[in-house]
């Protein structure tokens, strides 16, 4: 058992987590990330829902576990892979192969290009922003102001970007936007004082144990205006601030507004990088374009291909923390994997 | 406002535009309404870029005011559309080319119902056949007669004799466009640029020479919404929609707003003189309105065609302040004299609204 080895590509949440994981059971493990840090996507953000921890404490904490068992290939990409028996035949970007028993993709997700709501105006108006963006401004300015410079007196939420959303072929919800909004929401009330919110969402999907509290705070503490709607349009006035067009569907009537920012809560997409291990491994996707395992309730981290696995966003959105459990739970069924090929090969 | 990002955007809304040989079929209310535009395509088509378009005295209306307001069943629609085509057909031609922006969108919904439901086409089929004894052939191509503008835009500016520029200070003239939501808004792949923000329009001024004016209420409907237009007790929603845009333009200063459709530059031109007569309310520079135009007409203006062949004489909002920035030449004498050289009869003047007799 000792000298197995395991690939893991991916170097987010799920790939720092199941590293670590198999390197307490052993293995030997070789974390291939394309980008030039670990971390995925909780590396660029700046603090986290619902206790607004920082973001840092994550994937520091994650990285400190990875023990000596696991080397990390930063800037490495996947060229090619090929099944060689039972094992699995990595060529990377850099020519070198590598060699493992169990090939685990971590491959994350990709933030829904919000320009492909072109109604929102996003890349065309100044003032319209995405929650990346946000949090950008938050770990790197620690400050909010718009694009002239001004501290906004109004900022507008806008949920559901690209997630629920027919028109753009995505019918499923991307789980943490509801209450990242929330969370980004309270955090620009705290940070401008005076400054009106408002979200604009379809229905708020407050389903972790704190949500739900977080949600009550930004109305009762920081006087959030949550109104159910979704955003028709949006324009960019002379002055360069934002005017909106909603549905208020509770007061049953039509809404046009000025905000100094508009925010646009980008779903979950499956990223680039999955979908070219879709095509180099000849993967299955389902009707949302996520990695299909080969059963969503029963065999949630296994592929129809032997000693193929997945973890983490790339078969569908999740949180951090499902993120992580879903980590744990493939190497539990990559060590499973691992422990019969050991049995039928003696 | 970041140009760029709308470029991306240009670039993923292109189609194909048939190169030559062009079966033109007019619009309803467009020969009424500005009567100069639909022959100026014509002849620039045939004279100015040498091309073959043809039209047949066949033709009738595509129903789209009637199906619009729910007095005309979409069966009904699709055979009489069916029979437009067989015309075509008959004609020889492949390449579709309607007027009307209505049309255009009427079109694309009937192929796009026959893609999808190729019984509804086969049905379609028989009833035409039986009721008239025709067949048809769908259209290769299926354009708006703006796209083929657009289109030679470049061919057109070469030939034109005046520029979009202002020549008493030499700036680009301020236009706003107005995209009849038929165009793209219920297929955004089937127009330049896309639905929220069209190119068609865009590309004319800007290699004309004019600067395009973006307004908060750019996407916003003219007024002439069929529901708010031929119901009476409605008519206040058409003209409010227009308020509201000319409220929405006016800090920009246009000097000039060019439109695609049938409704929008007559409702944009009329509810102009309407506002200043209710509300002594203008939107001009000096108590004048903004100048409507169609494309055609533009073209036919940046080509030195003579303003009064255009049909400019019969807007309700006066060109003639348009023309002196160009530096078009007109003869205010002939201004309302027929082709015939009959005098046709003047407007009353207008109570608050600039006018130029």
């Amino acid at each position: 058992m000792m000298e197995k080895k395991v690939a893991i590509i991916g170097g987010g949440v799920a790939g720092l987590e199941a590293a670590s994981s198999l390197a307490a059971f052993g293995i030997e493990v070789t974390l291939i990330e394309k980008e030039d840090q670990l971390g995925g996507h909780v590396g660029q953000w700046d603090r986290l829902f619902p206790s607004r921890r920082p973001a840092k404490e994550i994937t520091g904490y994650l990285t400190e576990k990875l023990s000596e068992k696991v080397s990390i290939l930063t800037s490495t990409e996947v060229k090619k892979i090929e099944r060689s028996g039972n094992a699995w035949n990595i060529l990377l970007n850099n020519s070198r192969i590598i060699v493992a028993d169990a090939l685990l993709l971590a491959t994350g997700f990709d933030l829904f290009e919000a320009r492909k709501k072109e109604e929102y105006g996003y890349g065309i108006y100044d003032n319209v922003i995405t929650s990346a963006d946000l949090e950008k401004k938050f770990a790197l300015e620690g400050k909010i102001r718009n694009a002239q410079g001004k501290v906004p007196e109004r900022v507008g939420f806008v949920h559901c970007v690209g997630s629920r959303d027919e028109k753009v072929g995505n019918l499923y919800c991307s789980r943490v936007c509801c209450v990242t909004a929330v969370k980004q929401a309270v955090e620009v009330s705290e940070m401008i004082t005076g400054c009106e919110v408002f979200c604009f969402y379809m229905d708020l999907r407050m389903f972790g144990l704190d949500f739900e509290a977080l949600y009550k705070e930004a109305q009762e503490k920081w006087g959030v205006h949550f109104i159910r709607g979704r955003l028709s349009e949006a324009f960019e006035n002379q002055d360069g601030s934002v005017l909106v067009k909603v549905e208020d569907t509770l007061a049953g009537r039509p809404l046009k507004m000025k905000v100094d920012l508009l925010v646009l809560m980008s779903g979950m997409v499956i990223s680039s990088g999955t979908k070219e291990l879709v095509d180099l491994l000849g993967l299955e996707t389902d009707e949302n374009r996520f990695l299909q395992p080969a059963d969503r309730q029963l065999k949630a981290n296994e592929t129809g291909i032997p000693g193929l696995f997945l973890a983490g966003t790339c078969t569908s959105p999740k949180s951090i923390d499902e993120t992580i459990a879903d980590a744990r739970a493939a190497c539990i069924r990559i060590m499973a994997y691992l422990n019969q090929s050991a049995v039928s090969s003696q | 406002m970041n140009i760029e990002g709308k470029k991306i955007i240009w670039k993923e809304y292109q189609k194909e535009i048939a190169e030559d040989d062009y079966f033109y079929v007019r619009s309803c209310v467009r020969q009424s309404f500005f009567p100069g535009s639909e022959t100026t395509f014509l002849r620039i088509l045939r004279e100015t870029l040498g091309k073959n378009i043809t039209e047949h005295p066949f033709h009738t209306t595509c129903t789209g005011i009637g199906y619009h307001s729910d007095i005309v069943p979409y069966e009904t629609t699709m055979t009489v559309i069916a029979r437009q085509f067989a015309l075509m057909t008959e004609s020889g031609y492949h390449n579709y080319v309607p007027s009307c922006i209505t049309s255009f969108g009427m079109y694309l919904e009937v192929l796009e119902t026959w893609h999808h439901f190729p019984e509804v086409e086969k049905k379609v089929r028989e009833l035409l056949k039986k009721a008239t004894g025709k067949e048809f052939e769908k259209p290769d191509n299926l354009v708006h007669a703006s796209d083929i503008i657009y289109k030679f835009r470049k061919e057109i500016a070469e030939k034109s004799k005046f520029r979009l520029i202002n020549r008493f200070t030499g700036e680009p003239l301020r236009i706003v466009e107005h995209i009849g939501c038929h165009y793209a808004k219920m297929f955004p792949s089937k127009g330049i640029g896309g639905a929220e923000y069209p190119h068609v329009l865009v590309g004319l001024i800007e290699e004309w020479g004019g600067e395009v004016i973006d307004y908060p209420e750019r996407r916003h409907c003219c007024g002439f919404g069929f529901r708010q237009y031929i119901v009476k007790a409605n008519r206040g929603y058409s003209i409010a929609c227009s308020q509201k845009k000319f409220e929405s333009m006016k800090p920009y200063r246009p000097e000039a707003i060019l439109t695609n459709c049938p409704g929008c530059p007559f409702f944009f031109d009329r509810w102009q003189y309407a506002i200043s007569e209710m509300e002594n309310v203008t939107y001009g520079e000096d108590g004048q309105g903004i100048p409507v135009l169609t494309y055609e007409e533009l073209a036919g203006m940046v080509l030195g065609n003579d303003p009064w062949d255009l049909g400019l004489q019969t807007h309700q909002v006066p060109v003639e302040p348009l023309l002196d920035k160009i530096g078009i030449p007109y003869d205010p004498e002939k201004k309302y004299l027929g082709k015939n050289g009959e005098y046709i009869g003047k407007p009353a003047i207008a109570a608050n609204l600039k006018f130029c007799h």
